[in-house]
């Protein structure tokens, strides 16, 4: 009975990727090749690891604990191919792929801008590759979110973000990573792109204390170097993101703040009151409008006057972006921190993106639009899709490499859940810490006179 | 070797693994620190109904439109019957004229609300969480409270009645769980109304609907569904500014509102059955104005006082009763007057089963006043 539960437990883990003791791998191969596209026989998972590493040279795994500044993510994430059980890389030599190509983007509608951003973007093998990965991996994170949730491991509040991975992807690819950012509650997408480790995410929805804030923020408060979160309250975030452009500004470092914002805030009162300012002092700020078509179940037509967005700023000149194609987005993001960075002040951006689940998770995001609007959106303008046949059909790589990716992809995902449902919860001591600055633990009065607890920060 | 003890695998597996104790850690936080207990049936307010809350806030409100002509709801998705159901089939009913949407501006529908109910249209703003009302304080503070007044009487919002979900909700954490009712009643000029049921619920709301007043209305989101009573289909009003005895007892006085009352009524019963001590309980009702007769008489004759709500203890509105009551019946207090209150921390996410102030901490409470 157990050795069968052992085998049934161990193939379910290899179907969804999980990392298995060693001993078993040959084992399950053998017992599971129909289900795995094994291309080389399991005896030689070596040599397989070596040829995929002169292949691409995986650089190390960002830094999970140690929360180096904005870990290189856009320039450089992990293939995770070196974990046994990997199965065998195709062996196509460099010299089969285009290694860049110039792809022709929509043109974007200019407010007050002589000239918008350019007609043409230049891809390299390698940046396709890496937008793929990361876009990628922001759907299966946020579809492990919407499992985990499902199953009441996740509670509270949970607002996913697949659909707009293109937004997420383009603008970390238009700017530094000393470039400041902030947004609202869909945020898991920019904490990821940030540099923030997907199994520090997860745990985070959990409430656990490996979280990115310790389990004490949840899903809307999350948080990473030059990140300022994740933010609950709508159009909060609009007028931090114009200080934080005024310390910029302030400071002369050349940096520039992309402060993010959907549909539903843009009639925010404090979002008009961030423009003025903005443009009065000329502050290099990003307003952005992730523009999805629906403030929770209220479509843009009957919520604003006026939906184009990139024009709400009047005085502040804006563009309006594809925001499902990652190219797009990459070069009006590039146009639009230059502009910024030469001192011409605020520029507003809007996104037209989508989102395929509801709201949040209480949503079942059919009540207010059809199910064929949804499959319609998914079909012609996913942005994940859309790379990738851009990226076949000018022979920069192979069915084989994105079906790799994916798998290592789904395990990493599947180890991050692992982890935020094994990790344990903060300690009781962790509810009053940090609520002010103090240098002596400041005595935290309870729910009656004899319970006290200590804060310490 | 391989754990059995692994979640994400399928329901199967799991109820073949010998021990897989995560289900029962999640079923262990979806038990509510309460249990809702129904009042009996009012008989003086004609046929009744079951409802739960939020129906009997529907009912409340289709009986308003239907009386008021200048009557009018709005708010964030009310349209379609609101993210709690509270305004369901109302639009259909009385058209899109009077139950409409508003962009999503707190600030702008309470200042919106407020002009309106100074035209002279019965204005019913609903904000979607009272987490969200801050951007509308200095609307409701600044202009609601004090239009009459600035104006000598001359002008005046009355017709004005905001309403917003309240309180704890198990899984809300910050933004979706605050009682920010201490922070309005530290401004003259304005009611803060909090229900504990169905019944009351729709007599307080007509009531305030009908008050002259500007009115804030805060409803308990635990208790939209978990509550369910016979409420009458009749319109009727609950006077505000009374509290109202739910029991009464010789021993220590109770005081709460909302949710807590029920937290409060096993308390009472934990207290008579463990402790032989008999509880008087009170529910407050009305916020601001308070009623300060019922307490004090209640607190003369028992001469101790529990107060208790889910709002953090420096500030909240337990620190404006015991004050009072310490004024006015010093000399018949047989123990310091006790608050059992949340946290001096913003309202936890995970944590949130410690923070609340359960029945456990009110009972410890009361025994220490006993043995004083």
């Amino acid at each position: 009975m157990k050795n069968m539960l052992t085998i049934i437990s161990n193939a379910l883990c290899r179907i969804t990727g999980r990392n298995v003791g060693a001993q078993t791998v040959s084992e399950l191969l053998i017992d599971l090749s129909e289900y795995v596209n094994v291309t080389s026989p399991p005896a030689v998972p070596a040599l397989a690891q070596t040829q995929a590493q002169t292949q691409r040279q995986p650089p190390k795994p960002p830094p999970v604990s140690t929360r180096a500044p904005a870990a290189q993510l856009v320039s450089a994430q992990a293939d995770q191919l070196d974990t046994p059980g990997t199965r065998a890389v195709v062996s196509r030599s460099f010299a089969d792929f285009t290694s860049q190509a110039t792809f022709d983007i929509k043109k974007c509608d200019v407010h007050r801008l002589e000239e918008g951003p350019p007609l043409k973007a230049e891809l390299t093998r390698e940046q396709g590759l890496r937008y793929y990965r990361i876009m990628q991996t922001v759907r299966r994170m946020e579809l492990k979110a919407d499992q985990l949730y499902k199953q009441k491991i996740i509670r509270g509040f949970c607002h996913l973000y697949d659909g707009q991975e293109a937004c997420a992807v383009g603008i970390e690819a238009a700017i530094n990573p000393s470039d400041h950012l902030i947004t609202a509650y869909r945020a898991h997408g920019y904490t990821y792109t940030r540099g923030i480790a997907v199994k520090e995410i997860l745990a985070e929805l959990t409430g656990r204390r490996g979280g990115v804030a310790k389990g004490k923020g949840g899903s809307m408060h999350m948080y990473a170097p030059h990140f300022y979160g994740g933010n609950g309250i709508v159009g909060a975030q609009v007028p931090l993101g114009a200080g934080i452009a005024l310390a910029c500004q302030y400071q002369g470092n050349n940096q520039v703040c992309v402060a993010l914002y959907g549909d539903g805030a843009a009639n925010q009162g404090q979002l008009f009151e961030s423009f003025n300012m903005a443009a009065l002092w000329k502050l290099p700020c990003i307003f952005t409008c992730e523009n999805n078509q629906y403030g929770m179940g209220t479509s843009v037509e009957r919520a604003s006057a006026s939906t184009d967005y990139y024009k709400r700023g009047d005085f502040i000149p804006g563009i309006r972006v594809d925001g499902m194609d990652v190219l797009c987005v990459r070069e009006a993001f590039k146009f639009a921190a230059e502009h910024c960075r030469s001192g011409k002040g605020p520029i507003v951006m809007e996104l037209k993106t989508y989102r395929y689940h509801g709201h949040s998770m209480s949503d079942p995001g059919v009540s207010y639009r059809t199910r064929e609007e949804i499959q319609e959106v998914r079909s012609k303008s996913d942005p994940i899709t859309m790379l990738k046949e851009r990226m076949l059909s000018n022979n920069m790589a192979s069915v084989e490499e994105f079906k790799e990716i994916d798998i290592a992809i789904r395990k990493e995902v599947e180890e991050a859940a692992q982890y935020a449902t094994s990790d344990p919860e903060p300690p009781l001591e962790e509810l009053c810490n940090h609520i002010f600055s103090n240098d002596s633990p400041l005595e935290v009065r309870g729910t009656n006179p004899w319970a006290r607890l200590k804060s310490v920060s | 070797m391989l754990s059995l003890h692994i979640p994400t695998l399928s329901a199967t597996l799991l109820k073949l693994s010998p021990s897989s104790n995560s289900r029962t850690k999640t079923q262990r936080r979806h038990a509510a620190h309460f249990t809702f207990q129904p009042d009996p049936v009012p008989t003086q307010y004609g046929p009744t109904q079951k409802m739960n809350l939020f129906q009997s806030v529907t009912s409340a409100l289709d009986n308003t439109l239907a009386s008021d002509p200048t009557a009018v709801i709005f708010g964030e998705d009310v349209a379609f019957g609101g993210v709690f159901r509270c305004t369901v089939g109302l639009r259909d009913k009385y058209g899109k004229d009077r139950v409409f949407n508003t962009p999503l501006c707190e600030q702008g529908i309470v200042g919106f609300g407020i002009g309106a109910a100074v035209a002279g249209a019965t204005a019913i703003a609903e904000i979607q969480f009272a987490d969200y009302i801050y951007p509308a304080f200095d609307q409701i503070v600044n202009e609601a409270a004090k239009y009459r007044y600035r104006s000598g009487n001359l002008f005046d919002c009355g017709n004005l009645t905001i309403r917003a979900p309240w309180g704890c909700v198990g899984h809300g954490s910050l933004y979706h769980s605050q009682s920010p009712e201490a922070f309005f009643a530290h401004c003259p000029g304005i009611k803060v109304v909090i229900p504990r049921s169905p019944v009351q619920a729709k007599g307080l709301l007509l009531a305030c609907i009908a008050d002259q007043n500007p009115c804030i209305f805060f409803e308990p989101k635990i208790l939209y569904r978990a509550a369910v009573e016979q409420v009458p289909v009749e319109p009727y009003t609950i006077p505000l500014s009374q509290a109202e005895i739910l029991q009464e007892g010789s021993d220590v006085t109770l005081v709460a509102w909302g949710t807590q009352i029920h937290v409060m009524r096993e308390v009472a019963n934990m207290a008579q059955e463990k402790l032989g001590v008999s509880c008087e309980l009170i529910d407050l009702q009305t916020i601001l104005p308070w009623d300060t007769e019922t307490v004090c008489k209640s607190v003369v004759k028992t001469g101790r006082l529990l107060i208790s709500h889910e709002a953090p203890i420096t500030g909240g509105f337990a620190a404006e009763i015991s004050s009072t009551v310490q004024e006015e019946c010093f000399l018949n207090l047989e123990a310091p007057i006790s608050r059992v209150c949340g946290y001096d921390t913003p309202f936890p996410h995970i944590f949130e089963p410690f923070y609340i102030p359960d029945k456990w901490k009110c009972f410890e409470a009361i025994k220490k006043m006993i043995n004083y």
